[in-house]
């Protein structure tokens, strides 16, 4: 309730930020090797990649943290490159609790405030505002080892809001609680920043998390932009193999390719992705794999794993690959471990990606 | 276990307290002893004895100028180190623990040499006027030179410790993020979390200031320990009463420096 009131201009301006051809080294190894990347404005952007990836680095640069060493950074059109961390106008909330131990909630919340010089009084109302915000008006008087790691974050949440930065970059902040307090304060941000429209960069190697909370994900690889999508269009037809098998379970199951169709499990379907014609590995999700029991049939089960609505069979084929499959519960009564069985994919184009030895 | 152990418990304590308070009790005892009886001559003739006063407030003079010195000298420097050389710390670590491999005695002779010799060689440059200057005897600042090179080892460990405890590479970002610049995130971020380490070193530099006498003796300075000697050498009664008045002396301020800084120190997090 306090937000509309209170928040309003954060709407109506939010931020449009850029990366252009982002490069950084440190010694020998590349964080950022040509980052491109626009979020637009009121986004909520999750960077999303394995560790080393230079999602964070990115991160760091647009809070003024680490300089790029070619390429920039842009805010509005405006390139806020060679502008101190402090005159960036970007809230933050760190991966490891990052509150003043020496201040309660109320003035960690207000340091930023008071280092603008607002007056005390003034500085207190809407530091109390912003704790109300996050749900902790009652723990003000605390101070930060008094408080639990969730309570923490919600308060430096509140702290990196307090000034109504132009953009709130989230690093990792969820990791270091446990999932119960992980998945009900990622509900809270993303209700937050829709709540106040601002534009935000969350970084995250949790797919599941980047995938329910961020309007879009961008997945990296090596300092560099891998696909940019909507986590729909992430999930279900990836760019790249990486994406592919970064985003979710993937499979592969060998296929021959030929002429814009690829042979795989005695079916010939349509083929996406760049291969070159040949044996190629054909992506499966578990939920496209279909499995059903067949005396005659060459695959088998070999291992059965109960995840409530679905049952995750792991199926070896005939070829000796295995693969995951994922079935409603009740489809899954007869195929026990060691059940024989057939292996068919849905009559769709399927990703085909380069055949990796393994 | 910690049940049955107790009886060890009391009878180390018991021996530690023997250790440290029968020479205590007995230095008492001989400052009031009197043919006639108790007397407490010894500590009034202190007051009325020449250079009490005067020392004394030296010394105070030397140990807080030489604190402020060291850790002006000292915190920026470490936390410079953690956050933007961490290779360095060994070399840092070195070079402040060189002080305690050098005797007192070497060190002052070589202070003298360089006394000596400046003055031989500069007496015609502006530089003279400098050497004169820092060895003016109403403030000797010579000896604060000598007292924050000697401290460095206590200092640097304190706050060395200090650091360790909080993550200062977070603090400072997260107080960069909030709008403050690089001297304002080191003044309220990172110092007021420094507290317990800036008291440590005050407490040790401040408990060497006071106690030093080699390095005072030599270069012909009067502060307390100095004039606490030169009186014990004709009066043997009012040396042990300064002595003892001195140990409450350092204990008071001692204890002054923990309450005027642990005051405000609701925080003091058990870190639990």
């Amino acid at each position: 309730m306090t937000a509309t009131t209170l928040e309003k201009a954060a709407t109506e301006q939010a931020a449009t930020v850029e990366f252009r051809g982002l490069r950084r080294e440190f010694g020998a190894t590349v964080a950022l090797d040509g980052l491109d990347l626009t979020v637009r404005p009121g986004e909520f952007l999750a960077l999303l990649g394995p560790s080393g990836c230079g999602k964070t680095t990115a991160l760091r640069m647009l809070a003024g943290f680490e300089h790029p060493d070619s390429g920039a950074v842009l805010v509005d059109g405006r390139d806020i490159t060679q502008v101190p961390a402090h005159r960036r106008d970007a809230g933050m909330v760190f991966q490891s609790y990052s509150l003043f131990p020496h201040l309660n909630a109320v003035d960690n919340v207000a340091f930023g405030l008071r280092m603008r010089g607002v007056r005390a009084v003034e500085r207190r109302s809407r530091a109390a505002e912003l704790l109300e915000l996050v749900g902790l008006g009652d723990k003000g008087e605390r101070f930060p080892h008094q408080l639990s790691g969730g309570q923490q974050q919600r308060i430096a949440l509140a702290r990196a809001l307090a000034l109504r930065p132009r953009v709130l970059l989230l690093d990792e902040p969820l990791s270091a609680l446990d999932a119960k307090v992980r998945l009900s304060l990622r509900e809270e941000i993303r209700r937050l920043q829709q709540e106040l429209g601002i534009t935000t960069l969350f970084v995250t190697h949790d797919q599941e998390e980047a995938l329910s909370i961020a309007d879009r994900v961008a997945v990296m690889r090596a300092g560099r932009l891998e696909q940019c999508a909507e986590p729909a269009e992430l999930y279900g037809r990836p760019a790249t193999a990486f994406v592919a098998e970064f985003v979710g379970t993937m499979s592969r199951i060998p296929g021959e390719l030929k002429d814009g169709t690829v042979e795989v499990l005695g079916q010939r379907l349509p083929a996406d992705g760049e291969a070159a014609d040949g044996a190629v590995d054909v992506l499966v999700r578990p939920e496209n794999l279909r499995v059903r029991a067949d005396e005659q049939g060459g695959a088998r089960v070999v291992a059965t794993a109960f995840l409530g609505a679905v049952v995750r069979l792991t199926v070896r084929l005939a070829d000796g690959t295995e693969a995951k499959a994922d079935l409603p519960a009740h489809e899954a009564a007869g195929l026990g471990a060691g059940a024989a069985a057939t292996a068919s994919l849905p009559e769709r184009a399927v990703l085909v990606a380069a055949r990796t030895e393994n | 276990m910690a049940r049955r152990l107790t009886p060890w418990r009391w009878a180390v304590l018991g021996l530690a307290a023997l250790y440290f308070l029968v020479p205590l009790a007995a230095s008492v005892v001989f400052t009031v002893d009197d043919p006639d009886g108790i007397s407490f001559d010894a500590y009034t003739k202190i007051l009325s004895a020449g250079g009490f006063v005067s020392s004394l407030l030296l010394s105070l003079e030397l140990a807080v100028t030489t604190i402020v010195v060291v850790l002006l000298l000292m915190v920026p420097a470490v936390v410079a180190l953690r956050l933007g050389a961490p290779r360095l710390r060994p070399v840092v670590e070195v070079v402040c623990s060189l002080p305690l491999v050098v005797p007192p005695i070497a060190f002052v002779a070589g202070i003298v040499s360089v006394l000596k010799w400046g003055p031989d060689h500069l007496s015609r440059t502006p530089l003279f006027q400098t050497f004169v200057a820092i060895q003016n005897p109403s403030f000797p600042v010579v000896l604060v030179l000598a007292y924050v090179v000697m401290a460095l080892p206590f200092v640097y460990r304190a706050l060395d410790a200090g650091l360790r405890a909080i993550d200062v590479r977070t603090l400072v970002e997260a107080a960069r993020s909030c709008g403050a610049s690089w001297p304002q995130a080191l003044v309220r971020a990172v110092l007021p979390n420094l507290r317990g380490a800036l008291l440590n070193a005050a407490f040790l530099t401040l408990a060497l200031v006071l106690g030093e006498f080699t390095v005072a003796q030599l270069l012909g300075y009067q502060p307390f320990a100095v004039w606490i000697y030169n009186v014990g050498s004709d009066q043997a009664q009012m040396s042990v009463a300064v002595s003892v008045l001195s140990l409450l002396v350092t204990w008071a301020l001692l204890l002054a420096l923990a309450g005027a800084g642990g005051g405000r120190n609701r925080t003091a997090p058990s870190r639990g």
